[in-house]
This record gives structure tokens, C-alpha cells and sequence, in this order.
């Protein structure tokens, strides 16, 4: 326990090493890049784990197809900005199935198009190691998994029997087809990645940021029509407002807050005052209880 | 409400330099690591609930979801379960236990926390273990009704072992038992007596009731009695280890980053003490002296860094460094040493057998080990040292281990980070145990190699033949002393010079003393190898017919000679088949019960993967695989200047 650092500092260093953790023991890691502001630290982390030199992995894309649009743009850039050697894997028989959330439900576009697709990129490059952006004060089951998650080879994980973490010491073996899912910002909450996105003047998908969108509301949650794919069900109305995204997913099942939040500290003031959590705003998470675990199981981040 | 407006709710307007300000007085704060524990259903998963729902860190949509929860899983009736916030796996909920730890962050005015929920249940300990591998303070909680029980011993005492020195006795369903103060300072007097014994520096005990909230965030009028603090003050208050600056430098190396040419640094974490530009260091294991050129991050180079940081360090000359190495303070160096001894806690079900091999992992050193000795273990209701040849799950024992390599570490009582391991199974690479290295075993204390003018070699030569263990496994009554006896008569015949070691006719000697427990059979093929090994450097070629039924023995003979010198022969016969032999009449015996832990009827036999010779014998004669061993013997060129012609029976 020290006092010399502070509580981002620490938390920064824990990132930093367990990334280096990785580059040194595995023979194939890869980074999950969803795109999100915890990628966006992942990110960061990342360039300064390994600096001068670059991250010693590639990052992954898995596109379902239905990100928003300016997901897509701020990607590529990002890529072009830091230089980091950026892979993206869709499902292409879900694409030749037409697999979307508007016509095939929640549950089985993110089964097909993010669970199946993560498991085909991972099998297809024979990544032994992939980091991922999630945070144990995210969701219950998250709270409950290592900080270096073991896979076994159908990529499926085994809440009951998680190898013991002690310490700062990772058993990072694994046995061929075997990997292990680790991730760097475990003890980081939602108000650290805030905070640390300003410290560290970390640029963001600007979807975080309040402005006028055009929005539809279905099934109690403000869905942004991004693109011509979502079709007007009866009785509905496109309407401008004044929204801005806690998190980001697909488009079609990622719920918009109406903000007036356009700038870091008051996005930040918005999240101390809010009365509900940052998944409240996904669908994936409402399907049933113990959704999330039942999909970590099946594969999924 | 007025209890709560101690609580870190509500921040100021939306102002930018207020939100700085209030982000600005965030960093400030300390950080408490702590874990709950004790016994099943003690409340420890509705302690932390109640926490965090206190100090307002549900957000509305969770508890719409724990009020659903509670309903279909609730053990509280028609109030909401709190405990349902933590437990957050299926298999938790529908059992209303915990299985594994579940980390939870909250924060008050005065400091930021990370907890820790472990599960009560024996069965998890590793996951309790895990937990409180990094806290700083353990809360042991007591059932009020319940008192003292194997499991808050075991806990305080395996938190002990693993450094926590601040202790909070959280005595809870106090309202059960009628807020009495008789009960709680009885409890308190038997937890004492106890662990006066573990090295606690504070124990604070406070009486509580999690379910209805009675000192958990702030005083309960129901205990007016009680005149310390609730349970948050405590946690905000307790002193914590600030670093040791002067500790000395210890800077265990993870990765050597090496973009091009001109750079080559060496990455870490800063396990104690501070280093400078300009300081002088030392590699830990070879001894050998730089300086300190640059401290690299990505912010910039740094003048100096301390303790948690971690940074690249560039040296002044281009000397030899890799991972698992240590860059270290000249003036106080750490241990480097083969042998040492340590306590461990065994997290599997497979018992630690001493004889046997594992893998051993430090922060970032790996090596192959064998666990030499084990010198007991420890009862955990009397914390007394018995003696035992095993190490079962959830079990803590002293043992000595031998490493293949030399690695560099400091006892655990003065450095967490360096002093600390785990151990791996070898085969199924699952993280078997934990282990604290208590002190160096002195090279001086052990029995020196004398160095011999007659050499291996020499004696070989002298025979003409190069020195082997060729090793027969397989079930009782495969045919493996029958096949060795032929070989060695045709060795004979060539003008070899050999020995066979035999199961039965060892175990009637050398290791008469040995029943047929794992243990004892670890021992007998260990013993075994040991002397195969003697006899390998007396120059002869060693044919050894063990049953040997466990991988992880073979394979430490194996480890014990040197490359090219073991001989794997898997002689494969069907169990059914050796039954129907039966040349001893042993399966007879061991199918009706009358024999204990025979191989292949009610104790495992472990089929090589990657035998030398792999030898199946149905339908084939004694002769045919004679011939086939003296084969693999010449493509090994272990026997040579021989005429075919000569083998004969």
C-alpha cells in the first residue's frame, strides 16, 4: 500500500502490468476493440504498457453490422492517429442470413453476430489471449470473474471452477485450443474511466457527447435511427432531441438519455447525479435475469 | 436520513471547476482493500448489500431487479435480500451461497474501497484465499447464535498466514439474539483467546446486525451498550501501511522491451523501495552491477520512481537481463537459492504428495520444482504442527521445495510481492496451491556433490555401451518382468553389463516400509529412480519393471537423468486381459475387495502419452517384443558394435 500514488495512478499501473503480463507469457494475444470509452482507455493503457515501442498485438473489431455509423469513423481514424495494426471480423453467414436485431430479436443477433463472430475471428487467427475492456462494477457476473478468465477450447467459461487469482501472480498457461480472456481494467469503475478520460484528454466516440439526434422510442427506450434499416413500426415518430449515449453498442439496442451534457465535467456531474446504472441502456442485459453470465458462458466478452 | 448525510452522494452543480474540484478531492483519497469472511450463512454477502445500498450505490434499476430477485430467490421473505446484490452467479442465487469472491467498489467522503465477498463454504477456501491475497483488512464475521466455528478459525488464520494484520469482528445478527451484550463480549473473549496466536496489530470488534442496518453505517440505539464505532467509521479511520520508502529496491522483471537497436528496457512493476537515474543496481541472480541510465513512461522519463509504479528502466551497459530476473538494491540484495522452505495452502483435489513436480510461478519467474519435504501440516482448530505425508485440499502445511533454477525472492513476512508463489499442475496447468516462502535453505546445510575423477563416461566406455534406464509401465500382470527378464538375457549375452529393478523384489527391501496409498507409492518410485540413477552413473544399462501408474512420477525419473537416458515402455495389455492372466491371482483378490488401491480396479493407472516404445502384447510372442526393446536400444545407440547374428534366446 502506497500513499505516494494516487488512486488513477495505481489503477493505471495494475492496467500497464497486466498488459505487459500478456505480451510476455502468450505467443498469440489480440485486443477486443469495441470502439467504446473503455476501449478508448484500453487503448491508451495499451500505447503506454509498451512504449517506445508499439503494442506488440493486434486489435480486433468484431462488427456486427449495426454499429453507428460514427463508431465506424472514429475506428479508423483512431487506427490511422495511433498506428496500431487494426483487424475486423464479421459473421459473413449471418450477413448471407440477413441476421439483424429488428428482424431476428436481441438474443439472436448478439448470439450470431457477436458471440458466434467473436468465436470465428478468435479460431481464425488462433489468438491464445484476448484482452477485453469489462469492469466488475459493470454487472453481477462480471463482479465475480478474474482478472485472467480461462477459456476452454470452445471458448466457453466455467463460473464454478475459476482458477484461484492470488496476488499480483497470473497462471497464464494454457494448453493448445485453451485461452485465457484477461481484463486490464477490472478494478476500474465507471467514474474512474471518467475521470482518467480527463486527465488524460483520451478522445471519445463523440456519441458521448449531448446533441441534437434523431430518435424513435420503442419498448421504453430512445433508439436513434442511424440509418434506413429501421423501419417506422405504426404510431411512431422520429423526433429530434437532445440525447447522448452512456454506452455504445449496436445501434438498435442502444437506449439514448436526453442530456443537455456536451463537455467531459458535465457528462461527469450528469453520471454522479443519475439514479440508474450504464447497462440499464442495453438490451442485451433485459432479456432475463442472468442473461450476461449465461452468454459469458456461451462465449460472449 | 441524518445518518447519511455523511455519504458521498450528491455532488455539486454542474460547473466545470466544481466537478475538477470534486474529481481533484476523489484523488486525495485513500484506497482500503479489504475482504468479508467467516462462516456460511454468517451474512457476509448481506453485510457488503447492506453497504452498499446504505451508502447509496444501487442504482434504481438494480433494485428493481433485486426486488424481482428477492421474490424468486429471496430468503427474507416478502423484505428485500440484499445478499442477492453480490451473488451474482445463477448457481449462487438458486443455492442462496456463495461460491466464488465477488469484488465490490464504493467510496465514501473520506476514502475509496474495494471489497472483497468470499464465500464461507470449505469446499471454496481457494476462492476465500484469493480474496484476501491483496486486501489489507479482513472483517470475519460471527453469527451471534452461532459463536466461534471451524471456519472463522480457518479464515483468521489463513488471513493471517497471508499478511493481514487488521482484524474486524464483526458479530452479526446481534438483533437475534436480543442485542445482548453478554452474548457479543463472550464471543469476543473466545475470538481472542484464539487469535492471540496469529499476529493480529488490531482487532476491532463491533456487534451488528446487517439485515436491519444496526452499526453498519452508524450507531443503533438498539446497542446504546456499545460505545466504539460502526462498522464504516472503523473502515474509514483504520491506519493503513503507508509504503515503506525505505525498503529496500526490488524491481522483478516482466518484459524486456526491445523496439529496435537503440532501445532495450526492461519493463515492470516497482515491488519496494525507490530507484534514481544514476543509481546503481544489481541483476539478482548473476550478481553482476549497472547503473540506472533512464526511467522511461510514456509521460516522459521520470527522475525517480517508487513502490507500485510501473515504468521501463534503461541500464547503462548492455548486461544480461531477463524476465523472472530482478533488478535489486546493491546494499541489500534478496535471496537467490535452489532450496527453500515455505508454507503453502493446496487448493485441489488431487492431495500435494511430497516427491512430486509442479510448476512454480512467481510475480514473474517460472520454474519446475519438486516438493522435497513435507514437514507438517497445520491443524487448523488447534493450530498445532502434525505430522503427514499429504497435503489434502484446503489443507496448510510447511514444506521444503527444490527448484530446478536458482530464484531470486525475499522471505513473505518483509516483501508480499517477492516472497509469494503459486504452484501448477503440469498436466491439466491448473493453479494447484499458494505458498509463502518463509527462508533460504543454505546450500552449507545440504550434502555437498563431491566431484569424482571416475566419471559416468569413463565407466561407460569401459563397458562399451552407453548407460540407460529403460523403463517397463503398465498394469499388474501386462508382462513387463517377463519381456525385461528376455531382454536382459540377450543383453547378457552381447557382453552388456545391466540390472533389473524389480516392483515385487524392491518392495520386499529397499521399501518394504512403503504400503500402496498414493503417497507411498510416489515414495516407492521416487526411491526407485533414485537408485536407477546410481546405477546409471556406475555405467549400466538399468531395466526397470514398475507398474509405475502415475505420469508425474515417470516423469520425475525422467527429470532425474540426463537427456537420451530414460526410456519410456508402455507395455499394453488390456485390463481384462491381465485379469484373465492373473499369473498372481492379485485381480481375483482386488475384485472381491480384499485388496485396497490396486491398479486399475479401485486405484488409477495413467497411460503414457509419449512413450519411447509403446508395446502391445495381445497376440504377440514374448520374443517378438524382446526384439522390438533391443531395437529401440540400437536407434538409441545405447548398445552398438554388436552382431546381429548373435541374439539368440
Amino acid at each position: 500500500m502506497t500513499k505516494y500514488l494516487t488512486h488513477l495512478q495505481r489503477l493505471e499501473a495494475e492496467a500497464i502490468h497486466i498488459f505487459r503480463e500478456v505480451a510476455a507469457t502468450f505467443s498469440n494475444p489480440v485486443m477486443l476493440y469495441s470502439i467504446g470509452k473503455d476501449s478508448s482507455v484500453m487503448l491508451h493503457l495499451a500505447m503506454k504498457a509498451f512504449y517506445p515501442a508499439k503494442p506488440p498485438f493486434p486489435f480486433l473489431h468484431v462488427d456486427s453490422t449495426w454499429k453507428f455509423k460514427e463508431m465506424i469513423a472514429f475506428r479508423d481514424s483512431e487506427a490511422q492517429r495511433l498506428g496500431f495494426d487494426l483487424l475486423v471480423h464479421s459473421n459473413q453467414e449471418g450477413i448471407e442470413q440477413g441476421i439483424g436485431p429488428f428482424t431476428h430479436g436481441s438474443n439472436t443477433h448478439t448470439h450470431i453476430m457477436k458471440t458466434v463472430a467473436l468465436r470465428q475471428a478468435l479460431d481464425k487467427y488462433g489468438f491464445d489471449a484476448a484482452f477485453g475492456g469489462a469492469r466488475r462494477d459493470e454487472e453481477k457476473s462480471r463482479a465475480k470473474e478474474r482478472i485472467f478468465s480461462f477459456r476452454n477450447p470452445q471458448h466457453s467459461w466455467d463460473p464454478k471452477n475459476q482458477r484461484p487469482e492470488m496476488w499480483k501472480i497470473y497462471n497464464t498457461r494454457v494448453a493448445k485450443g485453451e485461452s485465457i480472456r484477461v481484463f486490464p481494467i477490472s478494478n476500474w469503475t465507471e467514474l474512474d474511466i471518467w475521470q482518467y478520460i480527463m486527465q488524460e484528454e483520451i478522445p471519445i466516440v463523440p456519441l458521448y457527447f449531448a446533441a441534437s439526434r434523431p430518435v424513435v422510442e420503442r419498448d421504453g427506450m430512445l433508439i436513434m435511427r442511424d440509418d434506413e434499416r429501421m423501419e417506422m413500426l405504426p404510431g411512431e415518430v422520429l423526433q429530434q432531441k437532445m440525447v447522448r449515449f452512456r454506452t455504445l453498442g449496436c445501434y438498435p439496442l442502444t437506449g439514448a438519455v436526453e442530456s443537455g451534457a456536451t463537455t467531459l465535467p458535465e457528462i461527469v456531474s450528469e453520471m454522479l447525479v443519475s439514479r440508474t446504472s450504464e447497462r440499464q441502456g442495453r438490451m442485451i442485459d433485459k432479456d432475463e435475469a442472468g442473461s450476461m453470465e449465461k452468454k459469458k458462458r456461451e462465449g460472449y466478452f | 436520513m441524518s445518518k447519511l448525510a455523511q455519504i458521498d452522494l450528491s455532488p455539486p452543480n454542474s460547473a466545470a471547476e466544481e466537478i475538477s474540484a470534486y474529481m481533484a478531492e476523489q484523488e486525495k483519497k485513500s484506497l482500503l482493500r479489504f475482504l468479508t469472511c467467516g462462516s456460511v450463512d454468517d451474512g457476509k454477502s448481506t453485510l457488503i448489500g447492506r453497504l452498499l445500498y446504505d451508502t447509496k450505490l444501487i442504482f434504481e434499476d438494480q433494485l428493481a431487479a433485486l426486488t424481482k430477485d428477492s421474490r424468486k430467490h429471496g430468503t427474507n421473505g416478502e423484505d428485500i435480500d440484499l445478499a442477492l446484490l453480490v451473488d451474482g452467479l445463477e448457481a449462487e442465487r438458486e443455492q442462496g451461497i456463495t461460491i466464488d469472491v465477488a469484488y465490490r467498489f464504493f467510496s465514501t467522503p473520506k476514502r475509496k474501497f474495494i471489497v472483497a465477498d468470499t464465500p464461507g463454504h470449505e469446499q471454496y477456501t481457494r476462492n476465500m484465499a484469493t480474496g484476501a491475497s491483496t486486501a489489507d483488512l479482513a472483517i470475519v464475521l460471527v453469527d451471534a447464535r452461532q459463536g466461534i466455528l471451524r471456519q472463522t478459525r480457518r479464515h483468521s488464520f489463513i488471513a493471517s498466514l497471508l499478511g493481514i494484520r487488521n482484524i474486524v469482528l464483526a458479530v452479526n445478527k446481534i438483533d437475534l439474539v436480543g442485542y445482548s451484550q453478554e452474548v457479543f463480549d463472550e464471543i469476543v473473549a473466545d475470538y481472542q483467546t484464539f487469535a492471540s496466536r496469529l499476529g493480529f496489530n488490531t482487532i476491532q470488534a463491533i456487534p451488528l446486525s446487517a439485515r436491519f442496518g444496526d452499526n453498519v453505517i452508524g450507531p443503533s440505539e438498539n446497542l446504546d451498550w456499545y460505545k466504539g464505532p460502526a462498522l464504516l467509521q472503523h473502515l474509514e479511520t483504520v491506519p493503513l501501511d503507508s509504503a515503506d520508502t525505505a525498503r529496500p529496491f526490488r524491481f522483478p522483471v516482466q518484459f524486456v522491451n526491445r523496439p529496435n537497436l537503440d532501445f532495450r528496457g526492461f519493463s515492470g512493476t516497482i515491488a519496494s523501495g525507490t530507484v534514481s537515474a544514476g543509481d546503481e543496481v544489481v541483476v539478482a541472480k548473476s550478481g553482476k552491477s549497472s547503473r540506472v541510465k533512464r526511467i522511461v513512461t510514456w509521460d516522459g522519463d521520470l527522475e525517480s520512481a517508487g513502490e507500485g509504479e510501473a515504468v521501463t528502466i534503461v541500464l547503462d551497459d548492455e548486461i544480461e537481463v531477463s524476465r523472472g530476473n530482478m533488478l535489486v538494491a546493491p546494499e541489500a540484495r534478496p535471496e537467490v537459492a535452489d532450496q527453500f522452505a515455505a508454507s503453502v495452502v493446496w487448493f485441489a483435489e488431487h492431495a500435494l504428495i511430497p516427491g512430486r513436480s509442479y510448476i512454480l510461478r512467481t510475480e514473474t519467474d517460472q520454474v519446475t520444482v519438486t516438493i522435497t519435504d513435507l514437514k507438517y501440516r497445520i491443524d487448523i482448530n488447534s493450530f498445532a504442527e502434525v505430522p503427514a505425508k499429504s497435503l489434502d485440499l484446503n489443507e496448510v502445511g510447511v514444506v521444503n521445495i527444490s527448484t530446478q533454477e536458482p530464484v531470486a525472492f525475499d522471505p513473505y513476512k518483509s516483501n508480499r510481492s517477492t516472497g509469494s508463489f503459486i504452484l501448477i499442475d503440469r498436466l491439466t496447468n491448473a493453479t494447484v496451491g499458494a505458498g509463502m516462502i518463509d527462508f533460504a535453505l543454505r546450500r552449507a546445510s545440504n550434502v555437498h556433490w563431491q566431484a569424482l575423477d571416475v566419471d559416468k563416461a569413463s565407466r561407460a566406455a569401459q563397458k562399451d555401451q552407453k548407460p540407460a534406464v529403460v523403463w517397463f509401465t503398465g498394469l499388474s500382470g501386462s508382462g513387463k518382468s517377463t519381456i525385461a527378464n528376455l531382454v536382459e538375457k540377450r543383453l547378457s549375452s552381447l557382453g552388456k553389463h545391466t540390472y533389473i529393478l524389480d516392483g515385487d523384489n524392491v518392495r520386499h527391501g529397499l521399501n518394504r516400509d512403503l504400503g500402496f496409498t498414493e503417497e507411498d507409492r510416489v515414495e516407492n518410485i521416487r526411491r526407485v529412480g533414485e537408485v536407477a540413477k546410481l546405477m546409471v552413473d556406475a555405467g549400466l544399462i538399468v531395466l526397470v519393471s514398475f507398474i509405475s501408474p502415475f505420469a508425474a512420477e515417470r516423469r520425475m525419473v525422467r527429470e532425474l537423468l540426463c537427456e537420451g537416458e530414460f526410456l519410456e515402455i508402455f507395455v499394453d495389455t488390456p485390463f481384462e486381459e491381465c485379469a484373465k492372466r492373473d499369473p498372481k491371482g492379485l485381480y481375483a483378490k482386488a475384485l472381491r475387495g480384499e485388496i485396497k488401491n490396486f491398479t486399475g480396479v479401485d486405484s488409477p493407472y495413467e497411460a503414457p502419452d509419449d512413450p519411447e516404445l509403446h508395446l502391445e502384447t495381445v497376440g504377440r510372442t514374448t520374443e517378438e517384443l524382446a526384439s522390438e526393446v533391443e531395437k529401440l536400444l540400437v536407434e538409441h545407440g545405447i548398445i552398438f558394435n554388436y552382431d546381429q547374428s548373435s541374439w539368440s534366446i
